[in-house]
This record gives structure tokens, C-alpha cells and sequence, in this order.
């Protein structure tokens, strides 16, 4: 038998790397649990229903939307996100590749478009240009006119091919 | 905005699961990747006392021929449908459509289930389990039923479910010799609502389409079957004049509701172009 029906549920994950059991409000989302439990803010809450993105995150090794996952629903699953990416040096190519290519203004789409941008690099290294804009097309970004950010993502894609050849 | 307040039960069984719908009625709500209903808690368009989250019943779960059918549970995400082989092999159309549904960050998370259980009018598989005359699988209080998608979605956001039933599954034939399927959508930008979708399938012989059937997303209360327009058509070779005929006759199946954007007329001349365009696709 589970547990009854509550408003407070206990929760374990592993964030990035490290296990968490924490009590958690059922209605909280798992971004707002991240900025205000964990003092995680690098996942931004934006539009908190599911359009703009910039709430990505990584649960067992796929992006999801932060703010249309409860915290409790993060249960024995392991999430993963910019600061963990960060730290780890898995988005290192990503990150300069946009600070090269000036793909980010006022940097707050930023780090859902690296969450989304991973993603691709990671499981889709043949990707197109289009395929990028596709890949892209849930994350909004209200300054850089796009153009750049897919620039960024192809020279990383290039430079990953070109490093395989080798 | 955030969440209004509400209880959250995580049963481990399919009984427990049903106990806690039965109790709570109209109340509870049933939570599975929750891309549409944590969307609608947090913008507080909806607020249930509870939450019932199924994710951990394995009766709603998998992919599996059975007899003439795919079983496809109702907790298969939309990733897990565009990485099926046996989707791509048995049942093209939902290969087809699973694209247009929303971005991958949302496609990792969202349902089969979730997707036909809301009934929203511009999804996907509602019209594909229409055109391919799906069969939905319900448990209830007083057991299993079985409903044709015909009979299943109602109105707006409104299915043939009760608020103590859960859907377990969708079954869709699968794909016979001949046949072929065509799936398009036309949306402002890739993932974005459907201003107009259209799911075709028949059987192609010579270049002439047989039991062919339509049906569309984006242009009513629900997904709508269109079969003045299809029988317009059928067992004829599809060319510029057969293919106006259909696309007249359209007018006869859709009664289109405007959104923000479009008028009625905008979006019944858009089904007509999208409807001449998938059953050239059809053909060849």
C-alpha cells in the first residue's frame, strides 16, 4: 500500500551527483524547488507552463521541462542541471562556442538553450543546420535573434566531427 | 504562477489507483507526464484536490502486437512512439505525427495517454486513432471496457472517460497490405499548435485510393472524420479533378471554429490545401 493521499511528500534523487532526500510541498515544481530548497537558480522560471524553456533541465540523461515536473515526481530519478553540466566540464565546448559567437544578450534563455543544445550534441552529432533550428524550437530567446545561438551549436557540431575524422 | 494547493497519492497498483478515482470523483485528477496539466495547475485553470499520479502502474505501460492489433500504453511517452520500431513498422501514422507533437524537452515527459485522455482538439493522436479507428482501453470500478475512437471523444476537452475510469491503453490495427498513411500539420512554427492538421490512410491500388479515411486536428471541438470528402474520392484515381471534389466536399464534413488568428474560412481553406497535399502524399 502507498501512502495516503498528502499536500507533503518525502523525496530522494540524485542531484547532480549527489543524493538528496528532502520533505517537499507537492505542489512545487522542480525548478522552484532547485532555486529556492537548493540554491540552484541557474534554471530560470520564466512562463512556468511549459513554452519558453528556460527552465530545462536533465532528468535520467533527457531534457524535460523543469516547471512541468513536481518536485515529488523527482523520486528515484537522477537530475542534472547547468551548474551540474557546468562543473563537470560537459558543456565547456557549448560555453565558449557561445561566448565566441556572441550567442546570448542578456543571458537568460542561456542556460536552457545549453541544456537543449547538449542534448543534440550529445545523441544527434549528424545534425543540420535545420535540425538544429528544430531541435531548438522549444526554447525562446528574446534578444539574439536566433541566429547566432544555431551558429554556435553547428561550430561545436563541426568541430566535434572534424575531431572524429581524426 | 505557481500551483494552487493540492494533495498528491502515488499508488503502486492499478486497484489502488482506481479506489483513489472512485473516492474522489470529479475532485482527483489523474497525473502522468503532466505536460498539459501542470501547465494548466500552474496557470490555475485548473485546480484538483488531487492529484493521482499513475507513472508507477505497469498495466499502462509497453508496446506489443497483440492479435491484429499494437498495444500501446497509455504511459508510453512520445519519445518512446518516435524510437519504436514496431510504431514505424505497424502503425506508420503515429510515426508520422509523433514529430509535430511539441519540442523534445516536452516529447521526453508527455503520454500517448495523457495526450488522448485531454482530448485537446489540436493533438495528434486523436486524429490519427479517428483515421485508423482506434480502440481505447478503459479500467473502471467495475472492470475493463473497450470504446471505439468514434465513440470516444465528445467535445471539447470532453472524452467518453468517467472521472473513476483510467485509460490503460490505445489499440490501433495494424498496418495492412496496401495500405498507406500521410500525416501534415501546419503550424506558425515547428511545435506550436496545430492551426490545422490532417491523418490520412488507404489503401493505394494504382495510383487510385481505396477505404480511404481523413480526419483533422485544429479545426473544432475535437478531431473531426471527414467522410463526404473521402467517399468524394474513394476508389478513384487520385488527379487534379478527383482531388477537388474532395476538397469541395470537405466543406460538407468541417464546420470550423476561428481561433486568435485564423477565421473560420481561413481554416476551412487551409484543410483544403493541406487535404490536397496528403493524398498526393498518399499516392506517391
Amino acid at each position: 500500500m502507498s501512502q495516503a493521499p498528502a499536500t507533503e511528500f518525502q523525496t530522494s534523487f540524485v542531484l547532480n551527483g549527489t543524493p538528496v532526500t528532502r520533505r517537499v510541498s507537492v505542489r512545487q515544481h522542480l525548478v522552484d524547488f532547485l532555486r529556492e530548497e537548493m540554491g540552484l537558480t541557474g534554471s530560470h522560471t520564466a512562463c512556468e507552463h511549459g513554452v519558453c524553456g528556460a527552465c530545462t533541465l536533465r532528468v535520467d540523461g533527457e531534457i524535460v521541462r523543469g516547471c512541468l515536473m513536481l518536485a515529488v515526481q523527482a523520486n528515484g530519478r537522477k537530475v542534472d542541471t547547468i551548474e551540474g553540466l557546468s562543473d563537470s566540464g560537459e558543456l565547456a565546448a557549448l560555453q565558449s562556442a557561445f561566448h565566441e559567437r556572441n550567442a546570448l544578450q542578456c543571458g537568460f534563455c542561456t542556460p536552457g538553450m545549453l541544456m537543449a543544445a547538449l542534448d543534440l550534441v550529445k545523441n544527434r552529432p549528424e545534425a543540420t543546420r535545420a535540425q538544429i533550428r528544430t531541435h531548438l524550437s522549444g526554447n525562446y530567446c528574446r534578444c539574439t535573434g536566433y541566429h547566432a545561438i544555431v551558429d554556435a551549436v553547428e561550430a561545436v557540431l563541426e568541430a566535434q566531427r572534424e575531431g572524429a575524422k581524426r | 504562477m505557481k500551483a494552487a494547493s493540492f494533495a498528491y497519492a502515488r499508488p503502486d497498483s492499478l486497484g489502488e489507483a482506481l479506489a483513489l478515482l472512485e473516492r474522489h470523483g470529479e475532485a482527483a485528477r489523474v497525473l502522468a507526464g503532466g505536460q498539459s496539466l501542470l501547465a494548466s495547475l500552474n496557470m490555475r485553470l485548473s485546480s484538483p484536490e488531487l492529484l493521482v499520479d499513475v507513472t508507477g502502474l505497469k498495466e499502462l505501460s509497453g508496446i506489443r502486437v497483440q492479435g491484429d492489433a499494437l498495444h500501446i500504453g497509455a504511459l508510453t511517452r512520445h519519445c518512446e512512439i518516435e524510437r519504436s520500431a514496431k510504431v514505424a513498422q505497424h502503425v506508420p501514422l503515429l510515426a508520422q505525427a509523433v514529430p509535430h507533437v511539441a519540442h523534445v524537452a516536452i516529447r521526453n515527459a508527455g503520454t500517448l495517454g495523457g495526450s488522448i485522455a485531454l482530448a485537446d482538439p489540436a493533438a495528434e493522436y486523436p486524429a490519427c486513432a479517428l483515421a485508423l479507428e482506434a480502440t481505447l482501453v478503459i479500467a473502471g470500478p467495475r472492470g475493463e471496457r473497450r470504446v471505439a475512437a468514434r465513440d470516444f471523444f465528445r467535445g471539447l476537452y470532453s472524452t467518453a472517460l468517467e472521472p473513476q475510469e483510467l485509460l490503460l491503453a490505445a489499440e490501433f490495427p495494424l498496418l495492412e497490405p496496401g495500405y498507406r498513411s500521410a500525416f501534415l500539420e501546419l503550424a506558425r512554427r515547428h511545435g506550436d499548435y496545430a492551426i490545422v492538421g490532417v491523418a490520412a490512410h488507404a489503401r493505394v491500388e494504382g495510383g487510385r485510393l481505396c477505404d480511404l479515411r481523413l480526419a483533422y486536428l485544429g479545426v473544432g471541438a475535437t478531431a473531426v472524420r471527414a467522410d463526404r470528402a473521402a467517399a468524394a474520392i474513394e476508389g478513384k484515381a487520385c488527379g487534379p479533378q478527383t482531388v477537388a471534389a474532395a476538397q469541395a466536399a470537405l466543406g460538407e464534413d468541417l464546420d470550423p471554429l476561428p481561433d486568435l488568428y485564423h477565421s473560420a474560412a481561413t481554416k476551412l481553406h487551409l484543410a483544403r490545401v493541406m487535404t490536397g497535399r496528403a493524398l498526393a502524399a498518399l499516392v506517391q
